[in-house]
């Protein structure tokens, strides 16, 4: 007891010291000088109260906690799932698959508009979280910039039909594949480098991608951004209200409906939603390719892998390089669903929610991935109405989910042997 | 010819400043590097709460008519390091001791949300707006004749003083005391340690609030030889603090210090000689390069395979 009541007096003062001077005294700024002043009086409520509570939690913690372990624990479905052998678990996901299709095809006509766009949206960090997951949850390499890629990709689409005039569908490829470029040189440098000095490397140069969008003022607009840039067009049709660019036609013209601008919302999930089939496609075949299980070998045991023969090299750099091409062709898609695109969109912040999304959905696992970004995105979302509160629970929210569930969402499992009754 | 020259010591002199504060705050990387091995990522808030908490303080005494410049220094510096190593303190607490022996990217990930909880609990608590404090400390030491005079500014050498004591203290610190050696051997093997008796926990815990107290140094210099602090300064500070700590090896605190220092010059030539803009890039491209040749820092121990 006496124990418990010194630790609770010293989280209770500690819980002060975090909260009083930086919550309870107002900066303010008068004329030139500098003065304080006593914040609101519910502040001050507020925090006596978070006080009050840790003392109390901290005293009686055992009983609290003895009081919570007594209840029985939410047993999510999610244990039964990763409970399966993997041939069944190959089986159900594919029907599952099926039917996410089917629903993600049929939904955009019944929901609102304001859900599909969020939706768009959703599809959008799936397909980042699909390519970060071949570098992190594959090859296990630390990327934080992973957003350049992205940057590269959006960038390359609005510069090219700035410049060129070129159309969506011509910029995609060409967006992914600067993007692989940009992946493969700077997967060169970073080639020796392991773990943790990877990661700060690979922040910096999204920092110097950043820099250069923001400065070289001449090409891409510096922090003002370009705008402007075309949607795509489906065949030649246009989805606005007048045909823009000479040749091409008009949806609703075409088919002889009245105009309405949730065609082109719809138009645009679904095209992610094609993307985002095509990646998954092709890093499932991937995975089950020499490259693939390369990938996963080297993040397992790098000696190992390289005593059986394997190139370090070219496997670390086609992870590098095939990840950024799917950046890419999401910046591409970005670039053309917003139609203006900012230095603003590629913050860090941006690579850290894509890193989260890959180790919240279990590093490795498609089907996690999917299910964390749609968490990441939707749950800011409802968070909205919290106001000023959102970003500071959407930090909170990250803490607590990889204390929840610190193996990710759905942990991939692969085939491994075991030896019987040895624990 | 002279004026080349001092132009250039003007330089030297500024990196020197900036870079020593990196220093300060790459010490904080470093350390809970070389012990558990995560990049604390919210270490850059730490330091933008040690500048808010003293500008509360400063603000405070001026308030009251305290003009002694001593007195004000020394009680910002105390409430700075209290604030901002309780919050150390309750970091590792709350979000990464649950996490310990975890995939590293767990701990990193949460980190990453701690960083972006304190950034928004400090726009809550004093407004994402800056704040600008009037400068306490004016004057300095002019040389040189001629059209270009460099100038040491009595703040710039109130850097460099508090910088190097803080700096011999941690090292007596870390070499001399009880605690100190307790730090060094868990550094050395956690396991090990823990199995002769010592306490890991608490090592860990005091290495999270020894490198959030000297943030909170580094946050309250650089926030009077700026002047000014926003709830955001914190990350490109714990970038720049992160890449020094890398430079010179991380893990090694000797390393976190010429890191810092490297950084900083090279940071002010570059916004010297060629363009301000570009200063980040260039301390970037030179990181790469250090690492190219050097992959584990200047001076970072080279990594064994076992198998």
């Amino acid at each position: 007891m006496q124990r418990n009541l010194n630790h609770a007096l010293f989280t209770a003062l500690m819980t002060f010291v975090v909260s009083f001077p930086l919550l309870g005294i107002d900066l303010v700024t008068d004329g030139s000088s500098l003065t304080i002043e006593a914040t609101s009086v519910t502040t001050y409520y507020y925090m006596t109260a978070a006080i009050v509570i840790v003392f109390l939690f901290q005293l009686f913690r055992e009983s609290i906690l003895s009081v919570f372990s007594s209840v029985p624990k939410l047993r999510l479905p999610i244990h039964l799932y990763s409970d399966l052998p993997q041939s069944r678990r190959n089986r159900f996901e594919n029907w599952f698959t099926l039917v996410v299709v089917i629903v993600a095809l049929v939904w955009p006509f019944v929901v609102s508009r304001g859900s599909i766009d969020l939706a768009t949206l959703v599809l959008i960090y799936v397909m980042l979280g699909l390519g970060l997951n071949i570098v992190v949850g594959l090859a296990g390499l630390l990327d934080l910039g992973y957003v350049a890629f992205y940057a590269v990709g959006a960038y390359s689409y609005a510069l090219l039909s700035e410049y060129f005039g070129l159309s969506f569908w011509v910029a995609l490829p060409i967006g992914g594949l600067m993007a692989a470029f940009f992946g493969f040189i700077l997967g060169f440098p970073v080639l020796r480098l392991r773990g943790d000095y990877l990661a700060i490397v690979t922040l910096g140069f999204g920092e110097i991608i950043r820099i250069l969008l923001n400065n070289l003022t001449s090409l891409t607009g510096g922090p003002n951004g370009i705008g402007g840039i075309p949607k795509p067009t489906l065949f030649g049709m246009e989805f606005g209200r007048r045909v823009k660019e000479e040749g091409n036609t008009l949806f609703h013209e075409v088919f002889g409906i009245a105009y309405d601008s949730t065609y082109k919302v719809i138009f645009l999930y679904l095209l992610a939603v094609l993307l985002v089939l095509f990646t998954i496609f092709v890093i499932r075949r991937l995975v089950r390719m020499p490259v693939g299980r390369a990938w996963e070998a080297l993040r397992e045991d790098e000696i190992a892998c390289r005593s059986l023969g394997l190139n370090r090299t070219i496997i670390k750099l086609s992870a590098f390089t095939i990840g950024a091409a799917f950046a890419g062709f999401a910046g591409c898609f970005f670039a053309a669903r917003q139609g203006f695109i900012s230095p603003e969109s590629f913050t860090f912040i941006e690579s850290a929610i894509i890193l989260a999304i890959v180790v919240l959905g279990g590093m490795g696992s498609q089907m996690g991935v999917i299910l964390a970004a749609i968490a990441m995105t939707v749950l800011p979302e409802l968070a909205r109405e919290f106001q000023e509160y959102r970003m500071l629970m959407f930090g909170l929210m990250m803490v607590l989910m990889m204390i929840w569930r610190p193996q990710g969402l759905l942990p991939s499992k692969r085939p491994h042997l075991e030896l019987a009754d040895v624990k | 010819m002279l004026e080349a020259f001092l132009y250039f010591i003007q330089q030297l002199l500024n990196g020197l400043t900036i870079g020593s504060t990196y220093a300060l705050i790459a010490i904080g990387y470093t350390m809970v590097y070389g012990i558990i091995g995560m990049i604390n990522f919210a270490h850059g808030e730490i330091y933008m709460i040690g500048t808010y908490a003293s500008f509360v303080v400063i603000a405070g005494l001026t308030m009251l008519g305290i003009e002694y410049v001593p007195i004000i220094l020394g009680c910002a510096l105390i409430v700075a390091m209290i604030v901002s190593s309780s919050f150390g303190w309750a970091i590792e607490r709350t979000a990464y001791r649950p996490l310990r022996g975890k995939h590293r990217l767990i701990p990193l990930i949460s980190a990453i949300g701690m960083s972006i909880f304190l950034q928004n609990y400090m726009v809550l608590g004093q407004g994402a707006r800056d704040v600008a404090i009037p400068p306490i400390i004016t004057g300095g030491w002019s040389f040189g004749g001629g059209d270009f005079q460099a100038t040491l500014s009595y703040m710039q050498l109130v850097i460099f003083v508090v910088t190097f004591v803080s700096m011999y203290a941690l090292s007596e610190f870390i070499s001399k005391s009880r605690m100190g050696r307790a730090c060094r051997a868990v550094a050395e093997d956690l396991k090990m340690a823990s199995l002769l008796g010592i306490n890991t926990n608490r090592v860990i815990s005091l290495t999270f609030v020894i490198g959030a107290a000297l943030a909170a140094v580094a946050g309250l210099l650089l926030g009077l030889y700026y002047g000014i602090a926003n709830p955001h300064i914190g990350f490109i500070a714990g970038l720049k603090a992160f890449t020094a700590a890398v430079l010179g090896g991380i893990g090694s605190i000797p390393g976190a210090m010429l890191g810092g220092l490297i950084l900083g010059v090279t940071e002010s030539f570059t916004a010297g000689y060629f363009s301000s803009e570009y200063k980040d890039v260039v301390s970037f491209s030179l990181l790469v390069l250090i690492l190219l040749f050097r992959p584990t820092g200047l001076l970072g121990k080279p990594d064994v395979e076992k198998i």
